[in-house]
């Protein structure tokens, strides 16, 4: 058994057949063009994340991929395979899913819900193993609906795995959770990876896409705006460096832009967003600018930029052309 | 520690299985209400000397006279009334009849006259036709009517034609239905809207296991579901069982299998709990009402008769009699069980083919 299994897998990676194909595709719910024509291609072992707003149709994506929902137009090749056919159910023996916010049964143990998810795959770990994956030990024995939200998200995680697949999908895994419960989740998919298994994942925290994923496409309004990896797209803005500040008061316009660095300015309720080439050359021309306006610094922080900074430019930027 | 990988079927119906014990709830409503349903209904019409004929004799010269004649009875009581009370007792149904004098035209009040009496009653009920009858008899008798046949009154109890006895195998009938419809039905409507068919959708788990589990489920429920009647009919009401043990299982897991059918048809698209809470009343009350589990159905009209009897909670309350009170082998009621054999072949049928699992 194990063998076998060695062996396709071993072969999947030989004959270069990509985890996931597609070729524009489209769904639409009466006149919302959910997904509006999506090329994509992840290669065996690699994690992708989907980054977007709510209603960006990562989630709608998510499910075309997995068979779960019909296209209206485009082809969906998954691990070499199409949905619709009879190879269906042996493909899904292959890849494992973890949707937004399912219950599981809430009368269920761990332990009980574990065996029966195990029960529908040909092969996979034990259920000893896979709760030992899900760092679920203490929890067992606890029917499900005693389970805090963080227990619940690696428990959903562990029925994906308990098949030890493929492919793996998970739709926004860590949302609503707390920052160590989150981290736990982030451990538990990046050991998958390590094992050299392959993760499509949706998100809207641009720390878990940059930690996690390989490449990350974002995603609004049904169309891809940009794919790459998290620090192609940071170097894509062409700035490396943000300044961030509030005044006590008013500057006047146009002076910010016109100082040597300075690529963009925003201008927000919190304050002002420069994103500048380098914080040495810009900050000091900066700080004369607002005496020069006998202006007081109210808050001044600067850092690096960030995949949320290439999000945030982006899906305004889309809601800018829609106008 | 089972670490051997079971078969989906029958995990599924493991899992099926502890969750229902594990609700409450479900064990209240499947064990001990139709329990308690039994006992109450079972003492409410136990079997107990006839009802005493209560009547109420109009105030008047005469009133005296012919409570003294109705006293021959021993199953008469008689209360003697003015008219507006004994009318508003009459109409509480705290009297059966109220015996009056007939003052026609120039009849003088002080004339004692039995000859010229008034019965008021009503005819719907049947006691106050006993009362009309038993009392008109025991006045005629009273004032020197010969009787002209001799007749020996010889009284038989039998065991089987008692209310009871009609009552058990019809709560049976009716809590399968329930436990049935309910819980299938809900069961998959609640994993709709957990989003839970969908997870299960997105395995390689075979669709019709999942759907079998829960028959399987509830052909392992049904056992104890009918044993508890059974056992309480014959501990606490001495409700002989003459039928087979086999033939009874038989019966009840077909009568099982359609109204899990059934319930799975309701549930097979229902996106809430209160859709589907409205289409399985929609679908149990005319059958709690008409199908014969409290009463004979033979009470409705004639032309309806076959519409009742196709009813699956008809054939089987009929078939379940049949085999518990009456002994009756399985051939002989070839009838009911195709009627539910039919039922739950349609509903299975219809409920795969429009199943909605998202």
């Amino acid at each position: 058994m194990e063998k076998i299994k060695k062996e396709i897998r071993g072969q999947s990676i030989k004959s270069d057949v990509p985890a996931i194909r597609c070729r524009g595709v489209k769904k639409y719910f009466q006149a919302v063009h959910a997904v509006d024509g999506i090329d994509l291609d992840v290669r065996v072992g690699e994690c992708f994340g989907l980054l977007g707003p709510n209603g960006a149709g990562k989630t709608t994506l998510v499910e075309i991929l997995e068979g779960l929902t019909h296209t209206n137009a485009g082809t969906v090749e998954i691990l070499g395979h199409h949905w619709g056919s009879r190879d269906d159910h042996a493909l899904r023996d292959r890849i494992a899913v973890q949707l937004q916010e399912t219950q599981l049964a809430d009368k269920l143990t761990v332990e009980e819900t574990l065996r029966l998810f195990r029960s529908f795959f040909s092969r996979g770990r034990t259920v000893d193993q896979v709760i030992s994956l899900g760092n679920l030990e203490e929890k067992r024995r606890e029917r499900v609906h005693k389970l805090s939200g963080g227990t619940k998200q690696r428990l959903a995680l562990a029925c994906a795995l308990v098949s030890d697949p493929e492919l793996l999908f998970l739709d926004e895994p860590t949302t609503g959770l707390d920052p160590q419960a989150r981290s736990k989740v982030w451990d538990v998919v990046e050991g998958f990876k390590v094992a050299g298994g392959t993760v499509m994942l949706t998100t809207h925290y641009m720390e878990e896409a940059a930690r996690l994923c390989n490449r990350v496409a974002i995603m609004d309004h049904g169309k891809f705006l940009a794919v790459g990896t998290p620090a192609d797209l940071v170097a894509s803005l062409g700035v490396r460096e943000v300044i961030e500040f509030r005044l006590m008061g008013e500057l006047a316009p146009g002076l910010l832009e016109g100082l040597p660095g300075v690529k963009t300015v925003d201008k927000k309720k919190e304050g002002y967003i420069l994103k500048v080439l380098s914080i040495d050359a810009v900050l000091p021309a900066l700080l004369a600018v607002i005496e020069k306006q006998q202006l007081k610094l109210d808050q001044l922080v600067t850092r690096q930029v960030t995949l949320e900074d290439v999000f945030m430019s982006m899906t305004v930027g889309a809601l800018h052309d829609e106008r | 520690m089972r670490d051997k990988v079971m078969h989906p079927l029958i995990e599924l119906t493991i899992a099926r299985i502890k969750e229902t014990i594990r609700e409450p709830d479900t064990l209240f409503w499947v064990f001990v209400f139709p329990i308690l349903l039994a006992v109450a209904l079972g003492i409410a019409f136990r079997e107990k000397p006839a009802d005493k004929i209560l009547i109420a004799i109009e105030s008047s010269m005469s009133a005296e006279k012919i409570s003294k004649l109705l006293s021959f009875s021993k199953d008469m009581e008689t209360t003697i009334l003015d008219a507006g009370e004994a009318n508003e007792q009459l109409r509480k149904g705290k009297v059966d009849l109220i015996i009056g004098i007939d003052r026609g035209i120039g009849a003088q009040e002080k004339e004692i006259v039995p000859g010229n009496m008034v019965f008021t009653y009503d005819p719907t009920r049947s006691n106050s036709e006993i009362a009309r009858m038993a009392s008109r008899d025991a006045i005629e008798r009273g004032l020197g009517r010969k009787d002209t046949v001799s007749i020996r009154d010889n009284i038989v109890a039998t065991p089987g034609s008692r209310y009871i006895d009609f009552l058990i195998p019809g709560m049976i009938g009716m809590n399968l239905m329930g436990s049935g419809m309910w819980g299938v039905g809900f069961a998959v409507v609640l994993a709709r809207t957990r989003r839970l068919l969908k997870r299960l959708a997105a395995t390689p788990m075979r669709r019709s296991h999942y759907l079998l589990g829960f028959m399987l489920s509830r052909m392992i429920f049904l056992v104890p579901e009918v044993a508890v009647l059974v056992v309480l009919g014959w501990i606490i009401f001495d409700v002989k069982f003459f039928g087979s043990i086999a033939d009874m299982v038989i019966v009840s897991a077909l009568g099982s299998m359609t109204f899990a059918g059934l319930g799975l048809l309701v549930a097979s698209r229902s996106k809430t709990i209160e859709a589907a809470s409205g289409w399985m009343n929609f679908i149990m009350m005319p059958m709690y009402i008409l199908s014969g589990s409290f009463f004979s159905y033979e009470r409705f009209p004639a032309f309806a008769i076959p519409i009742i009897r196709a009813l699956p909670l008809t054939a089987l309350n009929d078939a379940l009699r049949a085999v518990m009170n009456d002994g009756t082998p399985l051939y002989s009621i070839w009838l009911e069980l195709a009627v539910l054999t039919i039922w739950s072949i349609l509903s299975f049928g219809v409920a795969l083919k429009i199943f909605k699992w998202q």
